[in-house]
């Protein structure tokens, strides 16, 4: 067991270096296959109107004339140390762990990160116990009465669920429930949890919701199918031959048996979102990592994108190594060999 | 301390039909497959860096020959290594030590391209008649596929010849296009031997070739298999676990323990006089479709499971469940010896201290 | 010794008469089990025998109570110690199963649940029926894990069914069925996956168990040979009906279906000097969505030709041949024990 955690988070270490390699490469090395020259990259740091000059002072204190893998090297090292970037008029200094600065506001990426993301983690995780509690029993209540009307008719919504594009359910819900009763903020506002629980619900129910719905139509169709295939395991039929009463039977036998491959869903989507939603976020103009991405889309702006993918595939890591383990403790199988 | 089942049968010198008349006697001493110290050990990888930390001792140490001719049997319980050896033999998987010698020639270690036209004379049938064959092939493709396999055009065409194997193997030539699912379980294991057939192979390795078959069936496929035999002159390796179609099939037998045999001879030596405390025990379980019987039949009872073969008990591995056990037998391994009195006897068993055999006269 | 269900049809522990199990699909109407009887008293045990698809594990999980899906019709009767069970509330039938009835079945790795341990499975099988304290249940675990020869009982509780073999699994799964001490046990192929040597200590295993709780047993076997060390009476079934039905004596020493003649014929002797050439029985089991009409055996039978159109188009009833033996054939009583006398047997051996 214990040889099995060290090798998977051994497994997650590994995977998060050659992840930052890819999306170094993405951003550092592909413009430069592309045709782009050291000082065509500096410029797009430092802003269009920037004087040839300091694009190429700019440049050389970026390293860009170095070789890629030294450029790598300190990028990865900034990381851990933090960085001093010379703009020729001050030196700005990027305290660790250094993501990145932004030359076009001249701020770090990280401390915009640590602002924006609880945001984020306040959307995804309310969502998430929303899709969990909705999804799991309406999938389960779908496979037990199989064919029935309320099978037929929650599947047609969670194929509407699963077809359908965020901003359009998340309009609807706005119409609806925002506008029509009346409920929940209209989008933009953000009261952190620490504040005032009951605002901070308030102000996220519809985007809650609107995420929550997506993810309720994919789980309730993964629960169902799950469902479906462990309701006709052997063990099910032993567990009726000893005389247990159904819904126990369900419970503890079936959904038990289905759920490992929910789990390892959940993980997969929880850690997706950590890294931003941007969809829900621009659509419900939430300040959170998917709206800091998005906007650094919109300005160019190459470091504050680095820094957020970063972040967000780390998150996606952590999630696949919180999955592994807890894959351990939910089957025995995998713990005791 | 034998089983009174043995004893009840009479013995082999009271004439009974006579198997495989026509064949001849010298055809029969001629060698076809030698198989020499073959071990097959599948590493288990484990520990932080997934590092080769022990071995499945699948196979360890098997020595047989066959006959041209015969039909040999390996019978033993799962896991014994009964279907490794077959994979062995046929080269699906690679040995780990030992020698494999076909006609005389060494394919041991004979590269895929090398094995090729080996592969013409020694084919292979599966247990499961359902997983073997492709789905979306009709049954023509399949039988077909090893002439394509070889490049081969055999006279008057594939479709021709396609059509005489499926008669030979007693199914209609107009089952040509249909599809394995069409056919019931015995049919599609028909379908499979035909495809063995089809480049007409001097051994056939059989692994289970009905254990997934209904009784009425099974009886069918075992007597297509024994007419085959005679009419294109074939030569048997059977894997099998049941002891009763063993004996109604073989010329001779192995029995295998935890990747090792412990005893082989002719059939009837095997099963009226057995002398491994294993063999004497897998028998006396077999349970017999007499009800007159079931009284007076006096079992051996051996306790407990097979072990592990990753960490095989030492010396001699059946120890661990052997009635007849002794310390001799948990520090020391017996070897394969012969044991039958009579001077050309084949009989061999790996024991330190044999059973004895029953009081009645040996033929 | 007499078969059972002739002597005390009245006051037999499980009665079945005319059962009848249909499924309806989309190919048609599955007549899994069409019009069966049979009994068992405690003490006795019933052997069933038939090919895969004859309807043998239908008909167990009739008697359990176990065909939960929407498209089986149960009809007939199925009365355990006196009560009817087919219409019985899905409430009354779950409260007898474990506690009066309860059953073990062929594959003891699918059959348990993988993510609980062997202890926590049998704790909950005794805990349905009994109130009791976890911990007196499981001591009632070990206890049964003790019984049924598990070694170091105390030990092994707690481990998962993946760490067990396939014949200690097969034993944990008799302790839990046991647990509650059902007055009948049915064993749907217990032994098939199990190899030969474990197959008798299980075989075993059952007899003493038999002999302890003076249950009724009914096994449910495709291997003559496992019948015939267990069963007092045997019932042989084909296409969802019963061929034959006698005592275990008849069955083997004069057998009258030409149904079990076949399975005989197919069957290599181990008791006996080996044959040239085994006898099978011609074709193939027919489907059950078109079971042929008459004698349901009629296309596989080679003396149908001497009976004639009878076979075809007049389904054989299931008749006592005047010595407490059910056959179901047209051909007259005296005529099936002079071929089986003068034609099978003397080929058989
Ligand atoms: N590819 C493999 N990797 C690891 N172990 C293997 C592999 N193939 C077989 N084994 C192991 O080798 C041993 C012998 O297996 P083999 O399949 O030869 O048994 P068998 O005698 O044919 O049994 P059965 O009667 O169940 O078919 C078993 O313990 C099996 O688990
Ligand atoms: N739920 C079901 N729906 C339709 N057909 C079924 C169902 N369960 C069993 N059958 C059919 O009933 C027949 C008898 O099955 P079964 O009793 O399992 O055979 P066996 O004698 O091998 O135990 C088979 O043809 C099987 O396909
Ligand atoms: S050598 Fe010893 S332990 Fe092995 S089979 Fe013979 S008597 Fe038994
Ligand atoms: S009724 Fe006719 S077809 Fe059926 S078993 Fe008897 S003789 Fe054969
Ligand atoms: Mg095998
Ligand atoms: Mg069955």
């Amino acid at each position: 067991m214990i040889s099995y955690i060290i090798r998977r988070l051994f497994a997650a270490v590994l995977l998060l270096l050659v992840v930052s390699m890819i999306t170094f490469a993405i951003f550092y090395l592909v413009p430069r296959i592309a045709g782009a020259g050291p000082e065509t990259l500096a410029a797009r740091y430092v802003g269009r109107t920037a004087s040839a000059d300091t694009v190429h002072r700019m440049a050389q204190n970026l390293g860009f004339y170095d070789p890629i893998y030294v450029q790598y090297w300190n990028w990865l090292k900034d990381i851990f140390t933090g960085a001093d970037y010379n703009l020729g008029t001050s030196i700005e200094h990027c305290a660790r762990p250094c993501l990145g600065y932004s030359f076009i506001d001249n701020t770090p990426v990280w401390p915009d990160l640590v602002d924006r993301a609880p945001v984020t983690f306040s959307l995804a995780i309310g969502a998430a116990f929303l899709w969990v509690i909705f999804g799991v029993s309406i999938g389960v209540l779908s496979a037990l009465r199989r064919g029935s009307v309320f099978d037929r008719a929650a599947m047609t919504v969670a194929l509407a669920g699963v077809s359908l594009p965020i901003f359009f359910t998340g309009l609807i819900a706005l119409a609806f429930v925002s506008y029509k009763l009346g409920i929940g903020a209209a989008g933009g506002s953000y009261t952190p949890f620490t504040q005032n629980p009951a605002e901070w619900a308030y102000d996220l129910l519809l985007p809650w919701i609107t995420l929550a719905f997506l993810f309720s139509a994919q789980y309730a169709r993964l629960t169902r199918a799950g469902m479906l295939e462990t309701m006709g395991e052997d063990y099910i039929r032993t567990a009726r031959a000893k005389g247990l009463k159904e819904r126990r039977v369900v419970v503890k036998h079936g959904l038990r048996g289905a759920l490992t491959p929910i789990i390892t869903i959940f993980g997969l989507d929880i850690g997706l979102l950590l890294g931003g939603a941007i969809l829900t976020e621009k659509t419900f103009s939430l300040n959170g990592l998917g709206k800091y991405v998005i906007d650094a889309i919109d300005k160019q702006d190459l470091p504050k994108i680095l820094g957020a993918t970063l972040l967000a595939t780390f998150f996606i890591v952590l999630a696949n190594l919180v999955v592994d383990l807890l894959y351990a403790v939910v089957d025995p199988r995998v713990r005791t060999r | 301390m034998t089983t009174s089942d043995i004893e009840d049968t009479p013995p082999t010198d009271t004439p009974g039909p006579v198997r495989h008349a026509s064949r001849t006697p010298d055809r029969v001493s001629e060698n076809l497959l030698v198989v020499e110290d073959l071990v097959k050990h599948f590493p288990i990888k484990g520990g932080l860096l997934q590092r080769t930390t022990g071995a499945v001792q699948a196979v360890d140490g098997v020595n047989f020959e066959v006959r041209r001719g015969e039909t040999f049997s390996i019978v033993g319980e799962s896991g014994c290594g009964k279907s490794t050896t077959a994979r062995l033999i046929t080269r699906l998987l690679e040995p780990t030590g030992g020698k494999v010698t076909f006609e005389g020639h060494d394919i041991t270690h004979l590269s895929d391209a090398k094995m090729r036209p080996m592969r013409r004379d020694i084919q292979m049938i599966f247990q499961d008649p359902f997983s073997s064959l492709n789905p979306r092939h009709t049954v023509g493709k399949i039988v077909g596929a090893p002439y394509k396999l070889q490049g081969v055009t055999p006279e008057g065409g594939r479709k021709k010849a396609v059509q005489d194997l499926l008669e030979t193997v007693g199914l209609s030539p107009e089952h040509y296009n249909r599809y394995p699912h069409e056919f019931s379980g015995g049919q599609r294991q028909r379908i499979g031997i035909a495809r063995t057939l089809a480049l007409k192979p001097k051994l056939i390795v059989a692994d289970e070739p009905v254990s997934a078959l209904d009784v009425s069936i099974q009886a069918q496929v075992v007597n297509l298999l024994e007419d085959l035999q005679e009419e294109l002159d074939l030569t048997y390796v059977m894997i099998a676990h049941d002891l009763s179609v063993v004996r109604h099939v073989s010329d001779r037998v192995a029995v295998m323990y935890l990747g090792k045999i412990v005893e082989i001879g002719d059939r009837d030596d095997l099963y009226d006089r057995p002398r491994h405390p294993y063999t004497v025990a897998m028998l006396s379980a077999v349970p017999v479709a007499d009800t007159k019987r079931r009284h007076q039949r006096e079992r051996i009872r051996l306790e407990g499971d097979v072990p592990s073969p990753i960490n095989p008990p030492p010396a001699c591995r059946f120890h661990t469940r052997c009635w007849k056990a002794q310390d001799l037998c948990r520090t020391e391994e017996p070897p394969l010896l012969q044991i039958g009195t009579a001077p050309h006897s084949e009989h061999k068993v790996a024991c330190h201290f044999p059973v004895d055999p029953p009081a009645s006269p040996v033929g | 010794m007499t078969a059972a269900f002739m002597d005390t049809p009245a006051s037999s522990y499980l009665e079945v008469e005319d059962l009848q199990v249909h499924f309806s699909t989309e190919d048609g109407v599955v007549k899994s089990v069409d019009g069966l009887s049979f009994h068992v008293d405690r003490g006795q045990t019933l052997g069933i025998v038939g090919e895969s698809g004859s309807g043998k594990s239908v008909t167990s999980m009739a008697v359990m109570g176990l065909h939960t899906a929407s498209n089986a019709s149960i009809t007939g009767s199925i009365k355990l110690d006196g009560q009817e069970l087919v219409g019985a509330s899905r409430e009354t039938i779950r409260l007898l199963r474990g506690k009066k009835m309860s059953m073990i079945f062929q594959d003891p790795l699918s059959s348990m649940h993988p993510l609980y341990t062997v202890g926590n499975q049998i704790v909950e099988a005794y805990r349905i029926h009994n109130d009791v304290s976890k911990k007196a249940a499981r001591s009632h675990a070990i206890d049964m894990l003790d019984r049924v020869g598990i070694p170091e009982p105390a030990k092994r509780i707690d481990a998962y069914p993946h760490q067990f073999s396939g014949g200690m699994r097969q034993r944990a799964m008799i302790a839990m069925s046991l647990s509650c001490d059902p007055d009948l046990l049915i064993a749907d192929e217990p032994t098939t996956a199990l190899d030969v040597t474990v197959q008798a200590q299980i075989l075993d295993l059952i007899r003493d168990l038999q002999k302890e709780f003076n249950s009724a047993v009914v096994i449910i076997t495709h291997d003559l040979g496992v019948v015939a060390e267990l069963a007092d009476d045997i019932m042989v079934m084909y296409a969802g009906r019963a061929a034959e039905y006698g005592s275990a004596e008849k069955l083997f020493n004069a057998p009258e279906h030409p149904y079990t003649w076949g399975l005989l014929g197919s069957m290599p002797r181990f008791d006996q000097a080996p044959t040239d050439r085994l006898m099978p029985i011609k074709g193939t089991p027919p489907s059950l969505i078109q079971v042929p009409s008459g004698c349901a055996f009629n296309p596989r039978c080679d003396y149908q030709p001497r009976v004639g159109p009878a076979c075809l188009d007049q389904r054989p009833d299931l008749v006592d041949n005047s010595s407490d033996h059910f056959v179901a054939c047209h051909i007259p009583p005296a005529e099936r024990q002079q071929i089986w006398a003068q034609e099978i047997s003397p080929r058989l051996s």
